[in-house]
């Protein structure tokens, strides 16, 4: 019975990993969305349930919405989903400012230095995230490496607090997520047809107007692809803010851990946390179907 | 076009630079002997016993070879999970549910940590409640947790390798006679092995690496090596951890100059039996 | 040397397809496509891209379904049965070797499925690759072969099983001129020798008339003309198949004498008259198209003169002939291809063996020519 077996076959290779995703993906959203509307209580777990059973039936449905209005009123909260967007989207462009011409570079090189300078490029990644962001701490505190050589040079006298501000902060993030930017650019700008920019030269356009006429318009799919890459996880980052970032201004992705961890507030965390979705939905849809669209571009 | 070739060969050596600096102060500092990571101890400099406190240090090689071994089983589990919603997207055509599975595999991704995290501690904690497991977290939730974000990567991998694979070779075979599971295990996988490895990879460093979602669902009693690192430096520096950081950039860099060399070696070889080949002719 | 058509009892037809239908949305790739391929024949499908062949192939082997209608193989309902268990093989266009396999491996994986004993599985591998002539690649990796090499693997490939129908895709498109040429032979050969029921499909006219004992023309989904490779040359059923095999000079005209033994053309296109000494089956003042080959037009300095004691039957003075000017002439060597102007602006296209080897007694550039044909040479075509 051939097609039996096909479709059976069929139906285990797509039912094992929809269903371990429904699981541990789904289903805890579902969650999550579940609890931001519920109290805290004290205790295990922290919160009260929303559903009041008897007889095996729901008799109160206590819906809460305070913990959301609670985001909207405290200035904390408000203030800290700001600074997350201002500077996850300050971070996208600084990376984008470095890594396009990064890109660039590469894209026109020669095919033997391209392998190896994509090496380099990939080379960090493989190593501990953590760590290259620790990193920066020896190199950005008071008497640390920058500090150390800018003195000892002369040109400073006093150390700069380059440390716990928004500016080690842009700095970690880009350097971090570097390499998000520059692969999805390269992939992007290394299919571009050279004989364009020859054909717009002979047109009479200065390179930077070729650049600006010819390259850039075709490269916007790649300049849309790595910035989702790097924006939308910064949003919500908690390592680099935690190591490199303001104790006075706080990321989002701090607060959520602080108010699940520290206050013990796990609705509100979660509250947090579906509103931070809300604020990312579109973005990451955008890159759903980008990336949809570089799939079927390969076909 | 000259100047334009200049400023972006510029700033990739500026980036480059920028990239490397960090990692070489790191491996520059772990030879020195003070404890003021930065400040440099000329006169007992450079010395090994930083690397020597590391190799004593119970809680760094405790919590090491846990996050080894989770990170070997969750790259594996990804491997295989990934491979499956790799192929289904793939070669399925349209089929019900598409949608979602490929939503579920692509917001990994992007996905902020803390968010992932949260919710699948949410998620065992109401297991527990429910059917009293997993008690109070532990290895096991850890694992559990990275294989489900591990094998968003893995899927991007294996359906772009699928994508660009010839669909001739398998036709041929279940021409020939195979089923498709044969196919599949015959034809597909042998050929597809390179992306299953660098998938492998991927899941391995990116489990190895996490810190925010084991600190979320992690239990009492297992700490991850990013776990330990990060309550260290949160104090500040710590040149046991520039010790650390330099034994793994050389196994890095070690294993992808292999790694190149082995490829190299490979495309050379081939490219010199398809001259033969031509060559004789008929 | 093509193809005799083969002789074997006309019993039940090996393949029979039957209104097979295929649609892709809203898009008809095969519309509504009957036909019957005898045992042990090699039968072309004829068509250019889009033609819908290469999907007819594939509904044959079973990576299609077809939307509607039933295909047949040696009695058999392929519905619902999978390519890997219908008596079908393929040899792919691309040849899809299986490049992590040696030679003896890629033919020997058909072989597997069936319980043969290792001896009896090298033995048939073995065999197959000393009839394609690759005895001694055995060990080889596709990528260490040259092109016409693995296309003799492919091949061998797809008959080591015996299968009862071998389908090939473009078979010789990827090979060059000189060793199409040889493989043509090679592959008439090897399919006398096993007897194996051939469908092959091709853009390649040439390749359909050289390896064919029967032939279907396909245009847009459906068979437009099914016959012998003579039949479909000489008796085109349509203006498209016409024009689509080889070259042809094509008048429109007017039927105004529609006899049972002759028909008189009037066509305005040449400034003309064709005489055909058969009837057609059309009404008088129909739109009709005359199609001559240019082989079967003579070329002459003067009007021609029926010889004597040779039956000209009743052609009228004047029809059948037209007066042009050279305008191109293609020397090839063995013939010149000439185009001639009429008057009335049509061009003629003309072939004609060079017998002259001087070139002063040969027609040239510019001079006034009379282009004239036989009684029996036009086909005359109402759609």
């Amino acid at each position: 019975m051939p097609r039996f077996s096909a479709q059976f076959g069929r139906r285990v290779v797509l039912g094992i990993p929809t269903a371990w995703l429904i699981v541990l993906f789904l289903i805890p959203f579902i969650i999550v969305f579940k609890i931001s509307f519920s109290e805290v209580r004290l205790a295990m777990p922290p919160y009260a349930p929303l559903f009041e059973w008897a007889d095996g039936k729901p008799v109160a449905v206590r819906l809460n919405l305070s913990n959301y209005s609670f985001l909207f009123t405290d200035a904390l909260y408000v203030s800290s989903y700001l600074y997350s967007l201002k500077v996850a989207a300050v971070s996208t462009l600084f990376c984008l400012l470095l890594g396009y011409p990064m890109a660039y570079a590469i894209a026109r090189s020669q095919p033997t230095t391209r392998n190896l300078l994509l090496m380099l490029i990939v080379l960090p990644f493989w190593t501990s995230f953590l760590l290259r962001v620790y990193a920066w701490i020896g190199l950005l505190k008071s008497n640390g490496v920058i500090n150390n050589v800018l003195m000892g040079m002369g040109l400073i006298h006093e150390p700069l607090t380059m440390l716990q501000t928004d500016f080690a902060v842009y700095i970690g993030i880009v350097y971090s997520y570097l390499p998000f930017m520059i692969l999805p650019l390269y992939s992007n700008l290394e299919k571009h047809d050279p004989t364009l920019l020859e054909a717009a030269a002979d047109l009479g356009a200065r390179p930077v107007t070729a650049f600006l006429r010819v390259t850039l318009p075709q490269s916007v799919p790649g300049i849309i692809a790595g910035s989702l890459l790097v924006f939308i996880p910064a949003v919500g980052e908690y390592v680099i803010p935690s190591l490199l970032g303001r104790t006075d201004q706080l990321m989002i992705g701090r607060v959520l851990s602080d108010e699940f961890f520290a206050n013990r507030d796990w609705p509100v965390a979660s509250a947090v946390a579906i509103f931070m979705l809300g604020l990312l939905v579109i973005p990451i849809m955008l890159f759903q179907h980008f990336e949809k669209r570089t799939l079927e571009a390969h076909k | 076009m000259k100047s334009h070739g200049l400023f972006s060969r510029v700033a990739l050596v500026f980036g480059l630079v920028f990239l490397y600096v960090p990692i070489l102060s790191m491996v520059v500092f772990s030879f020195n002997n003070s404890r003021l990571v930065t400040v440099w101890d000329s006169a007992n400099s450079p010395t090994l016993r930083w690397y020597q406190a590391l190799i004593s240090n119970e809680q760094i090689l405790g919590a090491a070879w846990l996050s080894i071994k989770i990170a070997m089983i969750a790259a594996s589990g990804a491997v295989v999970l990934g491979t499956l919603s790799g192929v289904a997207l793939a070669r399925f055509g349209a089929f019900r549910g598409r949608a979602l599975l490929a939503g579920m595999t692509t917001a990994p991704l992007v996905m902020p940590e803390v968010i992932t995290g949260l919710s699948l501690l949410l998620l065992f904690v109401a297991l527990e409640q429910t059917i009293g497991w997993p008690k109070g977290g532990g290895a096991v939730t850890i694992t559990l947790a990275h294989i489900t974000f591990c094998m968003a990567y893995v899927t991007v991998v294996v359906q772009s390798r699928l994508v660009g694979f010839d669909e001739s070779l398998e036709e041929a075979a279940m021409d020939l006679g195979a089923r498709p599971v044969k196919v599949f295990f015959r034809i597909t996988l042998p050929l597809i092995v390179p992306a299953l490895v660098s998938g492998w990879l991927l899941a391995f460093t990116l489990s190895w690496d996490d810190l925010v979602i084991s600190q979320f669902v992690a239990g009492p009693g297992s700490s991850t090596l990013p776990m330990v690192i990060f309550s260290k430096v949160r104090l500040g520096v710590s040149p046991d951890v520039n010790a650390l950081a330099t034994i793994m950039v050389m196994v890095v860099a070690a294993g992808i100059t292999a790694s190149s060399v082995w490829m190299r070696f490979q495309a050379r070889r081939r490219e010199r039996d398809m001259q033969l080949a031509a060559a004789a002719n008929l | 040397m093509s193809k005799q058509p083969n002789g074997q009892s006309r019993g039940a037809p090996y393949v029979r397809i039957e209104n097979v239908t295929r649609k892709f949305g809203d898009f008809v790739a095969v519309n509504d496509v009957s036909l019957e391929v005898q045992r042990g024949e090699i039968f072309c499908l004829l068509g250019g891209s889009g033609s819908g062949k290469t999907t007819l192939l594939r509904m044959l082997a079973g990576f299609e379904t077809p939307t509607s209608g039933r295909i047949y193989i040696d009695g058999q309902d392929m519905s619902g049965i999978a390519p890997y268990d219908r008596p079908v093989n393929m040899m792919f266009q691309s040849y899809a070797l299986f490049p992590h396999m040696t030679v003896e491996k890629n033919v020997a994986f058909g072989l597997e499925q069936e319980r043969l004993t290792r001896d009896e599985l090298r033995r048939r591998v073995g065999e197959i690759l000393d009839i394609v002539k690759m005895g001694q690649f055995l060990a080889r990796k596709p990528h260490q072969l040259s092109g016409g090499q693995r296309q003799r693997v492919a091949l061998a490939r797809a008959l080591v099983k015996r299968p009862k129908l071998l389908l090939l895709d473009e078979p010789l498109a990827a090979l060059d001129r000189k060793l199409r040429e040889h493989t043509q032979f090679e592959l008439i050969n090897i399919q006398e020798q096993l007897g194996v029921t051939f469908i092959v499909v091709t853009h390649d006219q040439e390749e359909a008339m050289t390896l064919s004992s029967r032939m279907g023309v396909m245009n847009q989904g459906q068979i437009v003309q099914v016959g012998t490779p003579t039949d479909i040359y000489e008796f085109p059923a349509t203006r498209f198949v016409a024009d689509f095999i080889g070259s042809v000079n094509m008048f429109e005209g007017k039927l105004v004498e529609d006899e049972p033994d002759y028909v008189r053309i009037r066509c305005e296109d040449f400034g003309g008259t064709v005489y055909v000494n058969h009837g057609i089956s059309s009404a008088p003042g129909a739109t009709v198209w005359v199609a001559v080959r240019p082989e079967k037009i003579n070329i002459a300095r003067h009007p021609p003169v029926p010889p004597a004691g040779v039956h000209q039957p009743d052609a009228g003075q004047g029809e059948n002939v037209v007066r042009g000017t050279v305008k191109e002439i293609a020397y090839m060597g063995d013939m010149s291809i000439y185009l001639v102007q009429t008057e009335s602006g049509k061009t003629i296209r003309v072939t004609m063996p060079n017998v002259a080897r001087h070139a002063e007694d040969r027609i040239t550039w510019d001079e006034t020519v009379y282009v004239s044909w036989h009684a029996e040479s036009p086909v005359v075509l109402t759609r």
